[in-house]
């Protein structure tokens, strides 16, 4: 194959073609998956990548965020692989779901396809998606209290899944035998595979029809034209270094709290992202692989910078530091399985950092953890039954108005099921399921609101679950913007009312029939300074008990009257006070 | 009515033209008129229309209409002061979506809810999901909560309960309580406009339709007043999304159901050129100034979507045509990016200020600039009136400055570089709709329609592979048309949730069958006349532990217009089903039945378009000849009036074609066949025995 230089219109409809395979891929997995994550929420990702390094060259839109920059490493991991072993065939497909080597945690689950063309191969076609269950401590694998990464479920390192077209069945019943949920795992791999299947015939069509040089040339080219992008981009920044500081509130071990910094250094057009600060790997789950580290920068910078394209051009501006040692680049068997709680802070950090050399590009952090609650017990008939969801918080105020409220969180694009199809799947009852007051940051623009959801046991028994983090520190807002609300968790026993030990998370708590778990997220942080916030949209927060009076003079120096009205004077009096 | 009575009227009420059709039953005749919009009342547009044709309302028997006054005032947000009651703990079920975002890619969302915070008000009660009342409702508490919605201002009002679709008591308690103190009928509940499972959609779509209800009302009842000062006696019938007809009365209590209505008619009038052209598989092609609008006819029906989203977070969930669109219309801007790369759309000049050749302040190339440029377009003859002649000069300097300059390439390459990357974009979207649902494009024909669909169907053939273009008679009134053409029809839908081995298939047969009666009832209260009555069964399943469902034709299983239902033939039309749109079914897992769909279509007596095909070469089509950009030149290119083109007539290419309402253009390589009923069917050479 020869490259041909690639005249621009061609590139441009290519690009459309190209997208739409890795598209239609996603559409063919949401649709016949048969876990809600999948199905539902949307954590999967497909795409095109490159045959020689694994980088992405193109993925789909509709994706998980967080996959579109890891997904590179886990093709990587299969080249590397077969470079060590060999034996790779045209119909082969890989299966595993090593984080160490392929990024996020061991729910997912990664097929890679070698895509052939006249006896080589042209690139690598894959398949990432979140399994319901994958063994482990913990059904639905967020096992707070993890130390080893045998305790978060089954590891399968890079092995084949088909050869030369023939499915290993070997292979299928190894994994099943591993899942608490074998029927799920069956349903969501063989829509993976059906994924991959499709991928490859229309990428068939597509070669036949334009020839293989120019969609060669035509991939090459978009990745240039994403670096250029990048590079320009970084270029419009002014030259410094800026710094942010973060924290988890622990590891789900020990109640200590653990530093994310990061110094972000902007010279001409290369930026430097030195996250040498932060804290040294941990005992609990919340650490991370330095692919995963890698991926949740670029979804930071696709949050600021929206129109760089997704492939792995937007990385080529960029160098990422990441210290032997530290939390952000652990290897096995260090526990990873709470990996979405630390890129949520990696983007904040990003965000506070960016905030110092774009304030008109960035927003308030988003309530920055992923709630993931499990509850589990046994019908009366001994079936098991296993509740597992994410639960939203709002979004940061911005440059254009006010945060989201109860938006999802910024690694994915997921919907939460409908209450109505969770009492009609679980025996539960939610008692509530609503905005809650207060917890925007304070700012120009507010934070969105976060959410309460509260949930009754109809059942005898369960076993309660949850791993999530701002309970001690919450979600910054920036340009002077305040702090969102605490996450806050709470269940009833015999004995009352308790909160955990470890503040945001909590395992093996049993509860009974009658009693209930209850759950207030975080909103987003501020958008610039609240007393400059326009008092009439302050007296429309307190009519919509969207903030409470007594906040609305203390954090916004506004005062409101009986009706609802401001009170000019007061409110001067209050915003001179402030600000002097 | 009197015996004069004897059009029938098709009006659909767009953004910048109202389309009228007429057709005299009696002898055969038929006209067409083109009036303005007037957005701020849509009926004087309306009835303008009329006028151009009719003086005597009197004469005509029924009006059909399709209109956007329920979407426009969606979009806009200026619906009625809406008040909610919702089950204590679940006011903010509105506002907090389902925990989503606009964009995948930036966090600067902002949703406004159609009834804000303040007017949503709580009351105890609580259903189970297994239907059981937990808490029956207090209707002190519903009464006080009407009342001080009221005292807010609240126009109208919707009952919004917790698992009501699996048992309505509450809300209707409710219902009745409010009802007894509501000042007028705008009162809705959600189990009653939506009895299925999944709280948010359910509660979006009764909000909206309470929301919808004043204004829709106001306008359908001001409308009808007019049209009886008119001297009109007949029947109103109003298009609904899912492209089937209700009363006006009816339209009136559901106005949500009409959110898509115009483009709807448009689909069915596609459906219907279709099967009377004897061609069986369709892709409409609706280009308008901002979108284009693709919808999929296989076998020869459209599809039907369960939910549309009219705008973040506006959830309207009925059973609607499904139509895909996208951002490319005349409008739509070209421009080169900081990558270097040409992009068309989605951004949009819209139709004000419109492309820069409109001469209206417009700067930046659009697609109908680069069509003006390379003479496609005639720019001293432009369609729609009102504009005398198009600036081609200006729109030759804005693709030179803006994509000519930025990507090296002279004038007539630039504008062709946008029409590629504009085609290629279009392209995108009609193999979504085919290839994705497992359709082969090139057993398709296009049928483009609104005013410059046409000039893209040849780029399209061969981008695509398509079996050809069909481009109907009147591309510019085809929504009119679909409204004279469409059937009456009663969706129902009702959340069952049971294993199939478990439930109950008798009594639940029974259910359908009252269903259908129910709707067969409601058709016969209108006093339309129709040919046949029909009813269609479905079921939406799905495997235990699957969330999404596929939709399950239940046809087989009808005798005699009743359903009978038994374990092996429901699970062997699943099984059918799901084969179709996944492969392997997974024999052996447990099946859930999601919801019942029951619909009940009245047929109106079908309409011969052979009135419409051109009686004959009575006058001159030829118009001459310019020269236009084809392939990499300028080429010598014969000009018609397309509407003169006897039947049989064969157009090579390159050929333009103009009406007053569209402009085709047949590139060289292909040509155009005018059928016998006026459609001119387009395909490349290679292709033209291919039939």
């Amino acid at each position: 194959m020869t490259e041909q230089t690639i005249d621009p219109v061609t590139l441009a409809v290519l690009k459309g073609r190209l997208e739409q395979i890795a598209d239609e891929m996603d559409a063919t997995l949401f649709r016949s998956a048969f876990n809600p994550i999948i199905a539902e929420a949307h954590d999967a990702s497909h795409g095109l990548y490159d045959a020689a390094t694994g980088e992405t060259l193109v993925q789909g839109k509709s994706g998980l965020p967080i996959f579109v920059g890891v997904m590179s490493f886990a093709v990587k991991a299969v080249i590397d692989k077969v470079a060590r072993d060999g034996g790779l065939r045209d119909g082969d497909v890989y299966i595993f779901n090593d984080p160490y080597d392929g990024g996020t945690h061991l729910s997912d689950f990664k097929l890679v396809r070698p895509y052939f063309r006249d006896g080589t191969v042209f690139c690598y076609l894959a398949s990432v998606g979140h399994w319901h269950d994958v063994g482990g401590n913990v059904p639905g694998n967020y096992n707070p209290v993890a130390t080893e990464s045998f305790q978060e479920g089954m590891l399968i390192p890079p092995v084949k899944l088909f050869e030369a077209g023939t499915l290993r069945q070997d292979i299928v019943d190894i994994v099943m035998a591993n899942s608490r949920l074998p029927g799920s795992l069956y349903g969501d791999l063989n829509g993976q595979i059906n994924a991959l299947g499709l991928g490859e015939r229309r990428l068939d069509a597509l070669l036949d029809e334009y020839g293989d040089g120019t969609v060669l040339s035509a991939l090459d080219g978009l990745r240039k034209r994403a670096a250029r992008l990048m590079a320009a981009s970084i270029g419009e920044l002014p030259d410094g270094t800026y710094s942010c500081d973060d924290w988890l509130d622990n590891d789900g071990i020990t109640d200590d709290p653990l530093k994310i910094a990061l110094d972000l250094t902007v010279a001409g057009e290369r930026m430097t992202l030195d996250f040498s600060r932060s804290a040294d790997a941990c005992a609990g789950p919340v650490n991370i692989a330095r692919s995963t580290a890698v991926a949740s920068c670029y979804v930071a910078l696709k949050h600021i910078f929206a129109d760089v394209p997704a492939n792995a051009g937007v990385m080529e501006p960029i160098e990422i530091i990441i210290p032997e040692g530290s939390l952000l680049g652990v290897g096995a068997p260090k526990p990873v399985g709470g990996y979405t709680e630390t890129i949520l802070r990696i983007i904040d950090v990003m965000f506070g950092a960016m905030a110092q050399a774009a304030p008109n590009m960035v927003n308030g952090c988003a309530y920055g953890t992923i709630n993931a609650l499990s509850m589990a017990g046994h019908r009366k008939d001994g079936r098991r039954w296993v509740l597992f969801s994410f639960f939203g918080g709002g979004h940061g105020g911005h440059p254009e108005g006010d945060g989201l409220n109860h938006g999802n969180a910024p690694i994915s694009t997921a919907t939460i099921p409908p209450l109505e199809i969770l009492e009609a799947a679980y025996p539960v009852m939610f008692t509530q399921w609503a905005l809650r007051a207060d917890s925007g940051g304070p700012g120009r623009h507010r934070g969105g609101l976060g959410a309460i959801y509260e949930i009754e046991l109809l059942e005898e028994q369960a076993d309660v679950f949850l791993f999530g983090e701002r309970g001690k520190y919450p979600p910054a807002g920036v340009i002077g913007g305040g702090t969102g609300a605490l996450n806050r968790f709470s269940f009833e026993q015999d004995d009352g009312s308790h909160e955990p030990a470890l503040v945001s998370k909590a395992g093996n708590i049993s509860i009974r029939k009658g009693q209930k778990v209850r759950l207030e997220t975080p909103g987003g942080g501020g958008y610039g300074t609240a007393f400059e916030r326009d008092p009439q949209a302050v007296a429309r927060d307190i009519r919509l008990d969207f903030v409470t009076p007594q906040r609305a003079a203390g954090d916004y120096g506004v005062a409101i009257d009986g009706a609802g009205q401001v009170r000019e004077a007061e409110t001067a009096t209050l915003r001179k006070a402030k600000t002097t | 009515m009197t015996d004069q009575s004897r059009w029938i009227v098709g009006v659909d009420v767009g953004g910048t033209f109202t389309d009228v059709f007429f057709l005299d039953l009696e002898t055969g005749r038929y006209e067409t008129a083109k009036a303005p919009s007037v957005p701020a009342d849509q009926s004087q547009g309306f009835l303008a229309g009329i006028r151009m044709q009719l003086d005597d309302f009197a004469d005509i028997a029924t009006i059909v209409h399709g209109t956007t006054v329920g979407t426009n005032s969606l979009l806009e947000r200026d619906g009625a002061k809406t008040g909610i009651i919702a089950t204590r703990g679940f006011r903010d079920v509105l506002e907090m979506r389902r925990r989503d975002r606009p964009q995948t890619w930036g966090l600067w969302g902002q949703f406004e809810p159609v009834v804000p915070r303040d007017m949503r008000l709580e009351v105890d009660e609580r259903t189970l999901a297994d239907g059981d009342v937990r808490t029956p409702v207090d209707l002190d508490e519903v009464m006080a909560a009407a009342l001080q919605l009221r005292e807010k201002g609240a126009e109208s009002i919707c009952i919004a309960f917790i698992n009501s679709y699996a048992n309505d008591a509450n809300e209707r308690a409710a219902l009745d309580a409010v009802r007894a103190v509501w000042p007028n009928e705008h009162v809705d509940a959600s189990s009653q406009i939506l009895p299925e499972i999944r709280e948010f959609e359910r509660i979006s779509t009764a909000t909206l339709n309470a929301y919808l209800r004043p204004k829709v009302g106001h306008y359908l009842e001001r409308l009808e007043t007019l049209l009886r000062e008119g001297g009109f006696g007949g029947q109103v019938l109003i298009v609904q999304s899912n492209g089937g007809l209700v009363s006006l009365d009816h339209a009136k209590q559901v106005p949500v159901r009409t959110a898509l209505s115009g483009p709807a008619a448009g689909v069915i009038a596609a459906e219907h050129i279709a099967a009377s052209a004897e061609i069986e598989n369709i892709i409409t092609c609706d280009m308008g100034g901002t979108s284009f609008d693709v919808s999929l006819i296989a076998n020869g029906s459209s599809a039907l979507a369960a939910q549309t989203e009219i705008d973040f977070g506006l959830v309207v969930r009925t059973p609607m045509i499904e139509i895909t669109t996208i951002g490319a219309g005349g409008g739509s801007i070209a421009s080169v990016d900081r990558g270097g790369l040409l992009q068309v759309g989605p951004e949009s000049a819209g139709s004000d200020p419109g492309p820069v050749c409109y001469g209206l302040g417009n700067r930046r190339p659009t697609v109908t600039d680069a069509n003006v440029v390379l003479g496609r377009i005639n720019a001293e003859r432009p369609i729609g009136g009102g504009r005398k002649r198009l600036d081609v000069e200006a729109a030759k300097a804005a693709i030179l400055a803006e994509v000519g300059s930025p990507l090296g390439l002279d004038l007539m390459a630039a504008a062709d570089a946008i029409l590629r990357v504009a085609n290629a974009n279009m392209a995108g979207a009609i193999r979504l709709v085919s290839i994705e649902r497992g359709h082969d494009p090139r057993k398709f024909f296009s049928m483009p329609f609104g005013g410059g669909g046409a000039l893209h169907a040849c780029a399209l053939i061969r981008d695509i592979g398509l079996a050809g273009a069909i481009v109907p008679r009147f591309p510019g009134i085809n929504s009119a048309l679909g409204c004279a053409m469409a059937d009456m029809r009663h969706d129902f839908v009702q959340t069952v949730n049971g294993v199939l081995g478990d439930t109950d298939l008798r009594a639940l047969g029974g259910r359908m069958n009252g269903l259908a009666q129910e709707g067969r009832e409601m058709l016969e209260a209108t006093h339309v006349t129709f040919d046949e009555v029909a009813c269609v069964f479905a079921f939406d399943m799905c495997y235990q532990g699957q969330t999404h469902t596929v939709d399950v034709p239940l046809d087989a299983l009808v005798q005699g217009n009743k359903i009978e239902l038994n374990e092996t033939n429901v699970r062997i039309a699943y099984e059918n089903r799901y084969r179709q749109a996944y492969g392997r079914p997974l024999i052996g897992l447990p099946e859930r039945i999601l919801n019942l769909r029951v619909s009940v279509i009245g047929k109106r007596p079908s309409f011969d378009l052979s009135l419409l095909a051109p009686t004959g070469g009575e006058t001159d089509a030829a118009l001459g000849t310019r020269t236009v950009w084809a392939g990499d030149d300028w080429q010598k290119t014969s000009v018609y009036e397309r509407l003169a083109l006897p039947v049989g007539t064969i157009v090579p290419g390159p050929a333009i074609l103009e009406q007053s309402d569209a402009t085709i253009f047949i590139e060289p390589d292909m040509a155009g066949t005018v059928d016998r009923l006026g459609n001119l069917i387009i395909r490349s050479d290679d292709n033209a025995h291919a039939d």
